[in-house]
């Protein structure tokens, strides 16, 4: 089992439902998200290329912040999510500094917060709640162990690129371009 | 509150220890996961209500998820709704604010005259705020006929109102929505294919081949069905071409944007109708059948050759003659979108002609992939005595626009101004649902109105601009908080939903329909209100059309079949359209004989002087217009506009990004706050852009106040269309102030 999130970022509009899907289903408090959406314009007009595109915790295979854990409260579970138990997290912030990705947040409570890919969902057999609303469809998720499953058919049929590659973290989030 | 979290620390705290526990369970998710039918709901034990959206005009339906405590904590579409197909916008997702919002109006208010300072409000309770409500509405119908007395409105709280202003005997009812958004191209669409385009729209995206839009940004709107569609339709490879100024997002998921020169669309359209007709790749045998003056459009386009709208649309004749053919090679699945927000340049329904005379060359009404043939089903009236007859109403204060189909707003508030339109002397307002100064443009004339008119109440949610007028502010609930209407929606299948209460009333807030009836009995017009809640109206109605509030408590939504056949038309198949001829008129003699151009005419628009820019607009995905800008959840997605300058123009004006500029326009008009910079390569050199709805200057919304411009403020010239009475608004201009102009009346 390798959860994996795969993006179509031709898909995307940007709209943010994933970001306010997330704050509802997680009681992410107002004034914080566990995901989020960029925008990254290049060219000159006329000739303009613009790509939209959410982004949170890459759940990586080699992921620093679990590796920076002074009491090991960021640990990787079965299915490759990254997950920060809250009564073993003292609030450090080495883990916050070593992603690259800047997914982690100091929570109010006092406690490292970030993307679970929905963990209380996927128990249920259900999406993450990101995916579950998007209303273009642009975010699939399933198992990379699996050849037959969607992602895993998407990225060997689409050009695809990961975020920071050269960090080495080997994250499990793609994107389709 | 907690309850997630507790969740999460419960799984969490297995950690690896649980790996083998959560193995096999997630044996079995793995597989599920790959049917994708998991769209499903939260992990917390909820209560699930039924609902439709009421954050935008879509009305999506939706399941509205409450706890213990009567809190509503989630909003998850209903998989059924063709609206959202269980997936709900930002904006709908985000509803929850709406409800949680803290700002919200919480009791009826009742303006205080104080001598010597200004006016102030005074809580008041249900009854007195309403007997004066009721009791100035009779004034007025004593002293001048109900006539006088307006109803300005929005979505469903609207639809109580005008039940009860009928009751009332007043038919002077019109809504924003229509003169100030998608009148013209009802107009437009009316007058070729003899009926209106609608809402939603009745476009079959999802199996089109090439999908056009000419200052449509689907995707910025989030009109949810059709986002979701246009997403299908880059799944399987349609063609789209956007026309904009700016590199929208649907631009930038387009195979051919076409950076058009503002204000020139017009001309665009006519060429591609050359083109169409004298390369002749139209759809011969359908125009054959179904066109109507057809010889007279090849004559009228004869010289609107690609050269020629080059010139008037700085887009190059191979651009026009390439994407003319992409449509034309896409026949008849091709959408030219008749867009939404239309109120542009005041020739506006004639361009919304051009583009239904587009789509009919091309034989896209009618057909699969094009515009199919909509249905909805009827919902029984619950009965009432008749309605009295006016002597006046919208038709008369409107007669100098002879095709407008619906109330003119602006038509409205000037026959509230003394000496404007006289003859239809408006004396009072019932504003319910719409934030008039963000909506209607040209402030001086409106706050005029308002100074002139005897009595001012107001219904919303929220303490918007227009609270600040009124003399009585009426809180209403939510929709999330009440019973409404059934919504009937017109689409490939009928279908309706319900939306019920999935908590009570926050605050001392009620519904519109108890509102109406209240005033209404106080008017003595009881019988047109007979039921003790909205409640029994809907069960009655639901009976009647072969379901139950049962049955949809438990679905939410409920399917019909067709009874009017096909969606689209067989191959040769006999039709007549409701026009006055039977057929699609590309020659219109209805136009002719009022004394307007049978077939558009391209005229030249004002273009900005130099070192002025011209005030675009348009949609953010989070926001709908000003009613969302306060919502907690949306606000913390975008909080405020920017202003979108291209990098010539930055360099030029000697602006940096996240820099803070006022505007001021071509009539002096200066904006009230600043606006940051965005220097942006989407956006063309002659043109600024914002998202409306922003710059609220009630400090009493607290998140929203003093946030980003409002574009509204800085339309002080309209362009009004002599069809139908639109208010054309994007020819205004702009320069920016980089200094604060207003610095010395704050010292």
């Amino acid at each position: 089992m390798r959860y994996a999130m795969v993006i179509d970022t031709l898909k995307c509009v940007g709209c943010s439902d994933c970001v306010v899907a997330c704050q509802t289903e997680n009681n992410v408090p107002v004034g914080y998200c566990r995901d989020w959406v960029t925008e990254t314009v290049t060219g000159a007009y006329p000739t303009v290329d613009l790509e939209l595109k959410s982004e949170r915790c890459n759940h990586c295979d080699n992921a620093p912040c679990v590796r920076t854990c002074p009491t090991g409260a960021s640990h990787i579970v079965e299915g490759g999510v990254v997950l920060v138990t809250e009564d073993e997290c003292i609030g450090c912030g080495a883990c916050i500094e070593s992603c690259p990705y800047d997914a982690r947040f100091q929570h109010p409570d006092g406690y490292v917060d970030k993307c679970t890919f929905c963990y209380h969902r996927l128990e249920k057999g259900q999406l993450p709640a990101c995916v579950s609303v998007c209303p273009t469809k642009c975010m699939y998720f399933g198992d990379l162990d699996d050849p037959k499953s969607e992602v895993s058919q998407l990225l060997k049929t689409r050009t695809q690129k990961v975020l920071a590659p050269e960090s080495g973290t080997k994250p499990n989030v793609y994107y389709l371009t | 509150m907690t309850t997630s979290r507790r969740s999460f620390i419960k799984i969490s705290s297995f950690g690896a220890a649980g790996v083998a526990l959560f193995g096999t369970a997630f044996k079995s998710i793995g597989q599920s996961l790959t049917e994708n039918n998991l769209l499903a709901t939260s992990a917390r034990n909820l209560k699930r209500t039924a609902t439709y959206c009421e954050v935008c005009f879509w009305k999506c339906a939706a399941w509205a998820y409450t706890d213990e405590d009567d809190n509503i904590k989630q909003l998850i579409g209903n998989e059924t709704d063709p609206h959202c197909y269980g997936r709900l916008c930002p904006r709908g997702t985000g509803g929850v604010g709406m409800y949680a919002d803290k700002d919200r109006l919480k009791t009826p208010l009742i303006r205080v005259k104080n001598v010597g300072s200004e006016d102030t409000f005074r809580e008041a309770s249900w009854e007195e705020a309403l007997t004066l409500v009721a009791s100035k509405m009779q004034g007025i119908k004593d002293n001048y006929g109900a006539e006088s007395m307006a109803l300005l409105k929005h979505g469903s709280p609207g639809s109580h109102l005008e039940h009860l202003f009928k009751a009332y005997g007043s038919d002077t009812i019109a809504e924003p929505a229509y003169a100030q958004c998608r009148g013209p191209r009802e107009t437009g669409f009316g007058l070729t294919f003899g009926s209106w385009v609608g809402s939603p729209e009745p476009t079959d995206i999802r199996d089109t081949k090439c999908l056009v839009l000419i200052g449509a940004h689907i995707g910025e709107n989030m009109h949810n069905s059709q986002v979701q569609e246009m997403s299908e339709a880059i799944d399987n490879g349609a063609t789209i071409i956007t026309v904009d100024p700016r590199f929208s997002t649907a631009a930038s998921k387009s195979k051919h944007w076409l950076a058009i020169k503002p204000s020139t669309d017009l001309a665009l359209l006519l060429s591609w109708m050359h083109v169409l007709i004298y390369e002749d790749i139209y759809n011969k045998e359908y125009v054959k059948q179904y066109g109507y003056g057809f010889d007279e459009l090849k004559e009228h386009v004869k010289d609107f050759t690609p050269e020629w709208a080059y010139g008037i649309t700085t887009i190059k004749p191979e651009e026009i003659r390439k994407t003319a053919r992409a449509m034309a090679a896409s026949a008849p699945s091709t959408i030219v979108h008749p867009g939404r927000h239309v109120t542009w340049y005041g020739d506006d329904s004639q361009r919304g002609r051009a583009v239904a005379m587009l789509n009919g060359l091309l034989g896209s009404w009618g057909n699969r992939g094009g515009f199919y043939f909509k249905e909805k089903i009827k919902v029984p009236k619950y009965p009432h005595p008749p309605y009295p007859h006016p002597k006046w109403g919208w038709k008369e204060i409107g007669e100098k626009y002879p095709f407008a189909e619906m109330g003119i707003t602006n038509e409205v508030i000037n026959a509230s101004i003394p000496g404007e339109n006289d003859k239809y002397p408006i004396k009072g307002w019932f504003v319910a649902g719409t934030n008039l100064v963000s909506t209607v443009p040209q402030r001086e004339i409106i706050e005029k109105a308002m100074e002139a008119v005897e009595f001012i109440v107001v219904m919303d949610t929220m303490p918007m601009e227009i609270t600040g007028y009124a003399d009585v502010v009426l809180p209403e609930c939510t929709y999330l908080e009440r019973y409404d209407g059934i919504r009937s929606a017109t689409n490939r299948e009928p279908s309706i939903a319900l939306r019920m209460p999935a908590a009570k009333p926050k605050y001392n807030s009620k519904p519109a329909w108890w509102m109406s009836k209240q005033i209404g009995e106080k008017l003595g017009l009881g019988d047109y209100f007979a039921y003790d809640d909205f409640k029994d109206v809907i069960s009655w109605q639901l009976e009647k059309m072969g379901t139950s509030l049962e049955e949809m408590e438990k679905i939410g939504v409920k399917m019909f079949e067709r009874k009017s056949g096909s969606m689209f038309l067989e191959k040769g198949q006999p039709y007549e359209f409701p026009t006055n001829t039977g057929k699609i008129e590309f020659y219109s003699p209805e136009l002719a004989d009022q004394g307007f151009d049978p077939m558009p005419v391209y005229t030249s628009h004002d273009h900005p002087e130099q070192g002025f820019y011209r005030l675009n607009y348009g949609r953010s995905p989070m926001h709908t217009f000003s009613r969302t800008i306060n919502n907690p959840n949306l606000s913390d997605l975008m909080d405020e506009n920017k202003l979108w300058v291209n990098p010539k123009v930055a360099r030029v004006e000697g602006l940096k990004n996240n820099q803070e500029v006022w505007l001021e326009n071509q009539d002096g008009i200066i904006s009230t706050f600043s606006i940051k910079v965005r220097v942006t390569e989407r956006i063309r050199w002659d043109s600024v852009y914002m998202y409306h709805g922003f710059g609220h200057n009630n400090k009493k919304l607290s998140r929203a106040f003093g946030k980003g411009m409002s574009d509204t403020e800085l339309i002080t010239k309209v362009t009004v269309d002599p069809l139908m009475g639109g208010t054309g608004m994007r020819g205004n201009f702009v320069k920016f102030r980089t200094e604060n102009p207003h610095k010395e009346a704050i010292v």
